[in-house]
């Protein structure tokens, strides 16, 4: 649904985009994560035909973005950093002045405008004009703005940023809905919470280069390694330890508990809970120590960092 | 082609509506059209009483159009504020972006708000003039005759096309609104210039002549209209954030566009010639079938305006080439650089009024020269000298600088047009400095040098064959 192939954008001599490389497949959620400045509006311009890459190439749910533009944008619901609302219309007049621009049967556009008010929770305030609108409600509304025409590509920035928790719940519900209906989503996001709650696949873009690119799950083992187990013990920990599996390694102990990295946690997990046993070591509890996508973000970005330094010295 | 029009029409009604929701936008035009022409007819009624009281009725008869016109204009004047700001006003509030990504064409989103910035003034001008002959007929004031009323209002609404379609070319390019403001002094200004010649215009009484400025008004409309619309693009609008004057990128597309990355000076001089004619066929013909034509009305206009010149007059003739001989001798160096430089001059001045109407103006030198050597020749052969002779005053000399007047009056279009040519993934900036470039090119490698041999052959060798002609 999103291709892209050497994607590159350069301003006069400023490279913005360098040879960006990402694949989005329907029903897929990738988030690209970025600091401000690193590419990702950018990418995103480019994505709904707004600005012509300098090199490479782009598609978007089978359209190319040169060749097609009009028909990218029809295939495309962007919510944008700026909510870009129209202070002197209400919801109403807004959403139907849109509809009207994709070409929408007045039918149609008004039972699909009923709908999204209705989901988002803003049908009481259709008629409110914009300019009155609180933030969160700007950006539901701006949300509904890229929902309004039934894409099958959702590019999304920041699209919780401004929600108090309860709404940004009802928003992360509604792209979980919206992504099994087979959607592609490009999600851009600062919230690596979110981010980890949704993502099926993760790029990471810095100085317009995307540094790393693959699914959740691997980002975090070729960032963070082998998972971590710890092992809460009804006695102490201080008795001898019996001789541990292959591939398991303690990190840290305390006083009734162990952790261990372990390479293959599904063949060797139970081997290990086995030989505990064995010892009388009185295991209370086995668990997965949580591996965060703010821990992986900051170590890739820092070994870039550190990179960068290096090559420069 | 309504199914096409839709979107843009769907653009101009809400910002029309919009408009209408605005204070500051109706308060002002509000107070221009009702309040105003009611000051105009006070204005009017007491002026005419004034002139009439000491017999001048014919000041009052042209004061009431005038007055027409300036109620007419006013409102037309806030559609400037609207047009500045139609696309860099929404790029500021961020209005823009979610619009450019709907699958609107860029003539359909350009046009909508062409006719969203025109639509409310020109209504408000309309009906301030309706104001203002109403108040006329109740205060018993005679009215201008039709075809005076038909002229003002068509003028007015060429004016605020004039207007809305310059400042949507500078609302598109420009990064900012104060900016784009900034910018607005290059509409205002020669706006405001017209407006006085349309005054004097109008008070000499030749209305018909203001046709003319209607006829001008409407093609330089039409020209910003697609010139605004050729280099309207998604990407300028939203991938340039500050104004930067860059002059290192400027002077470095400058060069590309003059060297066309040749490696030598020989192999730039050797490769001009045939770029030139490639790149400029259209224009060169344009520009020499300006020129005939040019020569023709002017033998034509000896018919109108032709002088009986006596015997004595072709003798006198004769004493000054001499004359002209002795104090241009062979290898002089002042004449040759006066006559040079004259030329030079001129073909400067055609770059200047070129490049302030896409080119159409630049035409203007060459062809009053081609004007007046058409005169010329309809004069002097009536008079009875041999075409020839007129031939002996001209060709030497002419036939070097008139192909090099050409080349450089059409490599003056040339900036027009490609001004007015969509070249994708070209800015307006990028565009304009490389015309800049090519006619730098062909005056600085062939005209000039050319202009210097024309000189030459114009101070030494003209008047010298002239002169066999006339002993």
């Amino acid at each position: 649904m999103i291709y892209t192939e050497d994607l590159t954008k350069h301003f006069d001599d400023f490279v913005a985009v360098d040879g960006v490389n990402l694949n989005v497949s329907a029903g897929e959620v990738m988030v690209l994560l970025g600091p401000n400045g690193s590419g990702k509006t950018t990418t995103v311009r480019m994505l709904t035909s707004i600005l012509i890459p300098t090199r490479g190439r782009a598609e978007v749910a089978g359209y190319d973005v040169i060749k097609h533009p009009d028909k990218v944008r029809a295939s495309v619901g962007v919510l944008t950093e700026h909510h870009g609302l129209y202070n002197r219309m209400n919801a109403q007049e807004y959403l139907m002045f849109y509809g009207r621009l994709y070409n929408f049967e007045p039918k149609e556009m008004v039972s699909r405008i009923d709908q999204l008010l209705e989901r988002f929770e803003l049908a009481d305030v259709r008629f409110k004009r914009l300019g009155e609108y609180s933030k969160g409600m700007r950006q539901k509304l701006s949300l509904i703005r890229a929902l309004l025409h039934n894409p099958p590509v959702l590019l999304l920035d920041e699209p919780t940023s401004a929600l108090d928790p309860e709404n940004a719940r009802l928003v992360r519900n509604a792209l979980h809905t919206l992504r099994d209906g087979n959607r592609a989503i490009l999600l851009c996001t600062h919230n690596l919470a979110e981010a980890e709650e949704l993502a099926d696949k993760v790029a990471i873009i810095r100085r317009g280069h995307i540094i790393f690119n693959d699914t959740l799950p691997n980002l975090k083992f070729q960032l963070l390694g082998p998972k971590e187990y710890e092992a809460r013990l009804a006695n102490k920990t201080d008795s001898k330890m019996p001789a541990l599996p292959a591939g398991v390694v303690i990190t840290s102990r305390g006083e009734n508990w162990l952790r261990f990295r372990i390479q293959d946690a599904e063949h060797t997990n139970p081997h290990l809970i086995q030989t505990m046993l064995d010892c009388q070591l009185e295991v209370v509890s086995f668990n997965e120590v949580p591996q965060s996508l703010e821990e992986a973000y900051l170590a890739v970005n820092n070994r870039v960092a550190e990179q960068e330094k290096a090559s420069l010295a | 082609m309504l199914n096409k029009l839709q979107p843009a029409l769907l653009i101009a009604q809400r910002e029309i509506r919009d408009q209408f929701r605005d204070w500051r936008i109706v308060f002002p035009i509000l107070g221009l059209t009702v309040f105003f022409p009611f000051l105009m007819n006070f204005t009017a009624g007491q002026i005419l009483g004034f002139v009439q009281k000491y017999g001048a009725n014919i000041i009052g008869e042209r004061l009431v159009p005038f007055l027409l016109m300036v109620v007419g204009f006013f409102p037309i004047s806030v559609s400037l504020v609207i047009a500045l700001e139609t696309f860099v006003g929404e790029k500021e509030r961020g209005s823009i972006e979610p619009l450019l990504n709907t699958p609107l064409k860029d003539w359909q989103l350009y046009l909508g708000k062409l006719l969203s910035a025109t639509v409310y003034p020109l209504l408000s001008s309309y009906l301030g003039m309706g104001f203002y002959l109403t108040g006329l007929y109740i205060n018993h004031i005679p009215l201008p005759e039709a075809s005076v009323l038909i002229l003002v209002v068509v003028l007015t609404t060429v004016q605020a096309l004039v207007m809305v379609t310059g400042a949507v070319v500078v609302s598109s390019q420009a990064t900012s609104v104060r900016a784009a403001n900034l910018l607005a002094s290059f509409i205002i200004i020669p706006i405001a210039l017209l407006i006085q010649a349309e005054s004097v215009v109008m008070f000499w009484g030749t209305y018909e002549s203001l046709w003319w400025a209607v006829f001008g008004l409407s093609v330089l409309g039409i020209l910003l209209a697609r010139v605004g619309l050729v280099h309207f693009q998604r990407e300028e609008l939203l991938g340039r954030e500050i104004d930067v004057l860059n002059v290192r990128w400027m002077w470095r597309v400058y060069r590309r566009g003059f060297t066309r990355d040749e490696k030598s000076f020989w192999t730039w001089w050797r490769n001009l010639f045939p770029d030139t004619f490639r790149e400029m066929k259209r224009s060169i013909l344009v520009v020499t079938a300006i020129m005939v034509v040019a020569i023709l009305l002017g033998v034509w206009e000896t018919h109108n305006y032709f002088v009986v010149l006596g015997q004595s007059g072709l003798q006198g003739m004769n004493s000054q080439l001499n004359s002209l001989v002795k104090i241009w001798p062979i290898f002089s160096i002042v004449p040759v650089i006066a006559i040079w430089w004259q030329n030079i001059r001129a073909l400067l001045l055609a770059f200047i009024l070129g490049t302030f109407s896409f080119g159409v103006l630049g035409v203007m030198p060459v062809m009053a020269t081609m004007f007046a050597a058409g005169y010329f020749f309809g004069l002097l052969t009536g008079n009875g000298l041999p075409v020839l002779g007129y031939l002996a005053f001209i060709l030497p000399h002419g036939i070097i600088e008139i192909p090099a007047a050409i080349l450089a009056t059409a490599a003056v279009v040339q900036v027009g047009a490609v001004l007015a040519t969509p070249i994708p993934g070209k800015t307006f900036g990028e565009v304009w400095i490389n015309a800049l470039a090519g006619w730098s090119r062909v005056m600085l490698g062939i005209v000039i040098p050319m202009l210097l041999i024309g000189a030459c052959i114009e101070a030494w060798i003209t008047p010298r064959i002239a002169l066999l002609f006339f002993r």
